[in-house]
Formats: C-alpha cells, structure tokens, sequence
C-alpha cells in the first residue's frame, strides 16, 4: 500500500532517496520542520540521509527538532538511515565524538575508510547489492539486538534493529531500492 | 573494489547539496565555519576581495596552511589550483583535499587548455557562466559545477546573469527536436552527448552550486531559487563584521530559502556585510568570470 514517506531535507542527498521512493509507489514529504513530521495526518516512515551530519545536527538544533524528530523515531515507525543519518542514529559517534540519537545500538566512526580520495565502489560479499561508499562511516560496535543485513569484506555495513534498517553506504546513489521497500514495503 | 569513480565523485557533490561551502584562510576561521553548519570548506591563503585588492599573481596555497585546516575540521577540505595548472592539481591531490576547485580566482596558468581532470582521482569543481561552458567543464571531467559570479564583489548581479543563463539554455535544450541537437552542440560549443543528455534530463548531469558575490542570506536564498544546488560563499563571510553569526545566517537560509518569514528573522541583526563593488567600477581585465573559456 502506498505511504507517504518524510525525507529529512535539511542537507544532503533527500533528492536521490525521494526518487527511489516514489519508484516504490509511495508519496514523499521533504521534512525541514516539525509540522511537516505531523501535517496531513502525519507520515508513515522517514528516511535520515547521507550529506554532512555536523551540519545536520546544527540546523536540527537551529530549528529546535530534537524533540520531534527523537518522538517520532521512538514511536517505531519505521526509519531508513544512510551514511550521515547512520551516525545520527547511532548510540556513539566517533572521531570526533559528536551528538547523537541514540536510537540504534551501534558506535559508528565518522570517515572510517578515510578522505575523498578512498572513497569506492564494490559490491556486497554475497555479490548482491552495488555499493557507493562517500567518506563513508565504519561501524565499530553492534549491540545484541542488532541484525547484520549486508557485509563486505567481512564486515557489517548494513544493519537492523527493529523497525529500524541503516547503512553506511548509499543504496541511493547506486538505484538500489531494497533497503527501502525492506524499511517501508 | 574501484575506487574514485565518476559516480564516487559526484556522489560527494550529491552530499554536499544544501550546504554552504566557505572560503576559510586559517584553522581559526575553518572552525568557526564548521561550528555554524558549513558543509565543506575551501582552503586559500587569501579571500577573493583581498586577492583583488593586492593584486600580483595568486596561487595554489601553501601545503602546511591547508593541513593546518585538514587537521582542524572533520568535513571536506578543498582547495583552489589555477585554471590549467595540472601540477599544482596534483599537489593538491597528494595532501588528500577532498574536493579541487579549478579556480578563475587564481591567476590562470593555461589560457588554452583546462585540466583533464578524469585523470585525478579527486573531484574537481569549475566555474561556468552558460551551458556550453559547463558541459566542456564536464566533458573535462568535473563532478561539479558552480556559476562563476563575480568572485569577490560581494554583487550578485553576475551570479544571477549566470544561473539565469544556464536555467534558460537548459529549457531550451528541452524543447528542440533531436535533429536540431547537433547544431546546438555546434553553437554552444559542447559534447553532442552531453548535449542529448541534458535535453532528456532537463538537469546537468552533476550538481551546480552558486557562487561569486553572495555576501548575504538572502542572496543565498535568490541563487537556491534559482536553481543553485546549493552555494559557496567567498569573502561574504569573514569579511563582514560578524562572521560567526552571518555564516550561520547563511546556512539556514539556504535550507529555508522557500520560506520568507524565517528569512526576515534569519537576517535579523547580522551586523554589517561587506562593503563590496559596483560592476561599473570594474575594468574588463579585473573580470574573474572572462578567465578560462
């Protein structure tokens, strides 16, 4: 059934995701504010996406949607975090330390494979998925109720913790669509 | 595994829309840029309006100033070389700066021949000032886009020309008939292939930001509106008398720049923005935006 999905669109790759989204049939709300978490009976799911995540974090805090935004993710609804929206969704951030959810019971490394120049393109270990790593962030801990989707090189790049799925990597930018219709059908 | 794919390289760009990349020229200032929300930084000895004002050949910057910025912030560092100057490119690459900005602000070392920046593994970003320019830059290689403005002015007026330029040429592109595509290529001077590209798409095929002479919120707003991806900002900031506060100005209206009430409060109280310059008062040969072709 078709859903209206929020992006947050503060910074960063929403456009990318939003197309994916509509490609699955569902509505998309870019998400700048705290009534357009809740407008028009509110939304079904939200997506965090990749971009800068200090940045992120200054204007969530410029426009004061800490609250709102923690308040709707602990509803369970069901979220889909990339890249950025991985660290902002994880319990400890890294290199440097910075502010996070706390949501996912994860510790995650800002830059884990390191500047621009390392970024790359693979594939998933079982060949599934195409994989699009920007100054991606490494997932140094995982929690126990924490499911490993996908791994390369032997390790977790893609993970779920109840409605929750997150991905240090960008299914966005790859045309990648199953993590998204695995978060929100 | 491949690394710095076409697709690596803009896909930083992709990450970078929305945010406000700013002319920083030491760790002091990179830190201030960052703690306002910037989402990358653009290392140089010099801001545009003082490169203006001392005159002289400008260069690549010194390598320990643009570690010193590397080491002080956490999001992307790039950094300017001159238009043809593949070495100082290289230079630039060597230090690891995320992003190589192929700059009219510094004094061009090849009035012929741009870099052939396939051959880089790190992104670049040009200038352009019309579609024919912004697709040979893609055609080159660049992963990203910015309309040239007029670097340094603290005036819109020549970033406006631009973007409104390109917005017009692409929506022209948009309505020919196949056939006639080829002479369009002809006449604006660009890759037939791109030209098709563009035509389908109704978009460049990598993002394009604004930059040159946005000095306040609301000259970031009217480049987002249109059509920027986002925008750099040079001297506007630190060049202005409170720049901590103007650059968080900045990036929250490019965030909310469809929303004019938050702009009115956003602009409220930043103090005063540079003084900035008249297009009249510039000869021709103090046009940045006429370097490189």
């Amino acid at each position: 059934m078709a859903k209206t999905i929020g992006v947050l669109a503060l910074q960063g790759g929403f456009e990318a995701h939003a197309r994916i989204l509509r490609g699955l049939g569902h509505a998309v709300r870019e998400v700048r504010t705290a009534a357009d978490l809740t407008a028009d009976g509110g939304l079904d799911g939200l997506v965090f996406p990749g971009g800068e995540s200090s940045t992120m974090l200054k204007l969530i805090g410029f426009s004061d949607l800490w609250a709102p935004i923690d308040a709707f993710v602990r509803s369970g609804r069901p979220v889909l975090a990339t890249c950025a929206g991985m660290i902002l969704a994880a319990k400890a951030v890294a290199g440097p330390e910075q502010a996070s959810f706390g949501w996912l019971d994860v510790d995650v490394t800002r830059n884990g494979w390191g500047r621009q120049v390392h970024s790359f393109e693979a594939t998933t270990d079982d060949g599934a998925v195409r994989l699009v790593f920007i100054r991606a962030p490494r997932l140094t801990r995982l929690g126990d109720g924490v499911e490993v989707l996908h791994t390369f090189d032997g390790e977790p790049i893609a993970v779920r913790q109840g409605a929750l799925v997150a991905a240090s990597f960008h299914p966005e930018l790859a045309d990648e669509p199953a993590l998204h219709a695995l978060a929100f059908g | 595994m491949e690394k710095s794919t076409f697709r690596v390289k803009v896909g930083l760009a992709e990450m970078l829309k929305g945010g406000v990349i700013m002319d920083v020229v030491n760790a002091e200032q990179a830190r201030i840029a960052e703690d306002a929300g910037a989402a990358a930084v653009m290392a140089l000895e010099r801001v545009p309006a003082q490169i203006r004002k001392d005159g002289g050949v400008a260069r690549a910057s010194d390598p320990e100033m643009i570690q010193s910025i590397q080491k002080a912030v956490n999001i992307p560092v790039m950094a300017k070389c001159r238009i043809g100057h593949f070495m100082e490119a290289r230079i630039l690459e060597a230090l690891e700066v995320d992003f190589i900005d192929e700059s009219e602000v510094l004094t061009p070392a090849d009035e012929d021949f741009h870099i052939d920046k396939h051959a880089f593994k790190t992104p670049f970003v040009c200038g352009c000032t019309n579609l024919g320019e912004a697709l040979r830059r893609i055609g080159e290689g660049a992963a990203m886009l910015r309309t040239k403005g007029e670097a340094g002015t603290g005036n819109i007026v020549e970033g406006v020309r631009h973007l409104r330029t390109l917005r017009t040429q692409i929506r022209r592109l948009t309505m020919l008939g196949h056939e006639e595509l080829m002479t369009e290529a002809k006449i604006l001077g660009a890759p037939f292939s791109l030209i098709e590209e563009v035509a389908a798409a109704g978009k460049l095929p990598v993002p394009n930001f604004a930059a040159g002479g946005i000095a306040t919120p609301a000259d970031a707003a009217l480049c987002m509106a249109l059509g920027a991806e986002s925008v750099f900002v040079g001297s506007g900031i630190f060049l202005s008398e409170d720049p901590a506060r103007r650059a968080r100005a900045i990036v929250e209206a490019t965030t909310y720049w469809e929303d004019p009430k938050r702009l009115a409060a956003i602009s409220t109280g930043l103090g005063t923005a540079m003084h900035g310059i008249e297009m009249e008062k510039l000869s021709e040969a103090e046009r940045l935006a006429k370097r490189g072709w």
